[in-house]
């Protein structure tokens, strides 16, 4: 690892101060398990890190009305065990139990995650189908971007210079509705998807028809993805095998995955189409279930 | 570029000026001498590095010595109490339960982690917490009968 100087603020103005003090050249440290495994394999090497370990108040899950708030520095692993998301949304306590292993869970966090920008991480995937809003701070003060917007480029996200990811915003749910996250990985259960999808499915005052659908994808592109056309296909319909055949052939022509060690393009087109048509049952089956609770 | 850091490592206070790049783990083994943890992977998959940070396991191959400055760490040198193994590292022996032995400091600090937070696990418990603990031996079927046999032993 390359030599840098360190500092740990108690505030997140002192934050902010010391990153525009020190422009390109300053990283921002949470859990590290990103930004330290890059600076060994001299991926990056930046000369100041600013940890935001100490800044009080970033490390709160709180209720927001029918909102919840996660603070950027809440971990993975808390995430997964807390008790308010698991009531709240189920499907993101699952999802981040599905990261990794344990002991990354207890390390890695939730703002630095979607900092990082990886396109092969589960939580965004779950983050924009359940319509969440990444909260950022900066020289310019504050603002909020949906999270299927946040994500621009392989590991480029929307953060300019001098700016923060402070949490995550996922909305309340509308009644009648479902989710699922459904990950795929052939090889060990620590690594990363082959391909990953999460669905969500709100159906109309019948219980049975679709109100809306979001269905979004990981490690089959440059970005997490949004597949709208296949959504748009879903809108007002009824379940069934027919649709659902239509929706994946659809997904295969949003996707874009590489060939990797993790399958072929072509072997993760084909599943991206299963692998969505399974997680979009799942919802669809969920929701009619809250439908008739409702009833 | 070095800072002085307070750390208590297995109950007791230490003091080390370190340079900002050291890893906890290198600290602890090159620092503090304590060469329990080993070094595997060196990118937080394998496992062997795994120590305790104010109770949580984390991997200290990819933790930054300074951000630790301030808190807690436990390493696998820290659970031997009153010179008597911890009743995890006994069932490891007991149940033969490591082959080669160099990942086998990382099972049983993970494993002591397990049994912290879930005294009685499941298998399914047992196998989705020390999945991130690699075995080259493959010796995973005797791992999973010392973490039963200790959690039985400490039922009994």
């Amino acid at each position: 690892m390359n030599a840098f100087e360190y500092a740990a603020p108690r505030t997140l103005d002192e934050a902010l101060a010391v990153l525009r003090e020190h422009g390109d050249e300053a990283r921002v440290i949470a859990g590290g398990t990103a930004l330290v495994t890059m600076m060994r394999q001299r991926l990056v090497r930046p000369s100041y890190l600013v940890s935001l370990r100490e800044v009080s108040g970033l490390a709160r899950i709180e209720a927001a009305n029918g909102d919840v708030r996660i603070g950027a520095l809440v971990n993975h692993r808390e995430v997964e065990t807390s008790p308010l998301v698991r009531e709240r949304f189920p499907v993101l306590a699952e999802t981040f139990r599905r990261v990794a292993s344990v002991r990354i869970r207890n390390m890695a966090t939730v703002g630095g995650a979607l900092a990082h920008a990886d396109p092969n991480q589960d939580p965004p995937v779950t983050l924009i189908a359940l319509g969440a809003r990444v909260e950022i701070r900066g020289p310019a003060g504050a603002r909020e971007v949906p999270v299927e917007d946040f994500f621009r480029d392989y590991y480029e996200s929307a953060l300019e210079p001098g700016e923060v990811v402070t949490g995550v915003v996922v909305p309340r749910r509308p009644a009648a509705s479902g989710a699922a996250f459904v990950k795929f990985l052939p090889r060990t259960a620590d690594d990363y998807a082959t391909v990953a999808v999460a669905a969500t499915v709100s159906l109309q005052p019948d219980g049975e028809r679709c109100r809306e659908a979001r269905i979004a994808l990981g490690s089959v592109g440059v970005t997490p993805l949004r597949a709208r056309a296949a959504e748009a296909l879903l809108a007002g319909q009824p379940f069934g095998a027919d649709l659902l055949r239509h929706a994946g052939e659809s997904i295969k022509n949003a996707v874009d995955p590489l060939s990797d060690h993790r399958g072929s393009a072509a072997y993760k087109r084909e599943m991206a189409s299963v692998i969505a048509g399974r997680a979009l049952t799942q919802a669809w089956e969920a929701a009619r279930a809250a439908a008739r609770e409702t009833r | 570029m070095t800072r002085k850091i307070r750390l208590t490592v297995n109950g007791t206070a230490r003091t080390v000026e370190i340079p900002m790049y050291r890893t906890l783990l290198d600290c602890l083994r090159n620092d503090l001498g304590l060469t329990g943890s080993k070094e595997g992977c060196g990118v937080g998959v394998c496992g062997a590095c795994t120590v305790l940070l104010d109770g949580k396991m984390i991997s200290s191959c990819i933790a930054l010595a300074v951000s630790a400055d301030g808190h807690e760490v436990t390493t696998v040198e820290g659970l031997v109490g009153d010179e008597r193994l911890h009743p995890v590292q006994q069932a490891f022996i007991d149940a033969g339960g490591f082959q080669c032995g160099i990942c086998t400091p990382g099972q049983v600090v993970s494993a002591k982690a397990l049994l912290d937070a879930i005294p009685n696990p499941s298998d399914v418990e047992i196998r989705d917490w020390m999945l991130g603990n690699l075995c080259r031996c493959t010796g995973y079927y005797k791992i999973i009968e010392s973490i039963q046999t200790a959690a039985q032993r400490s039922r009994a």
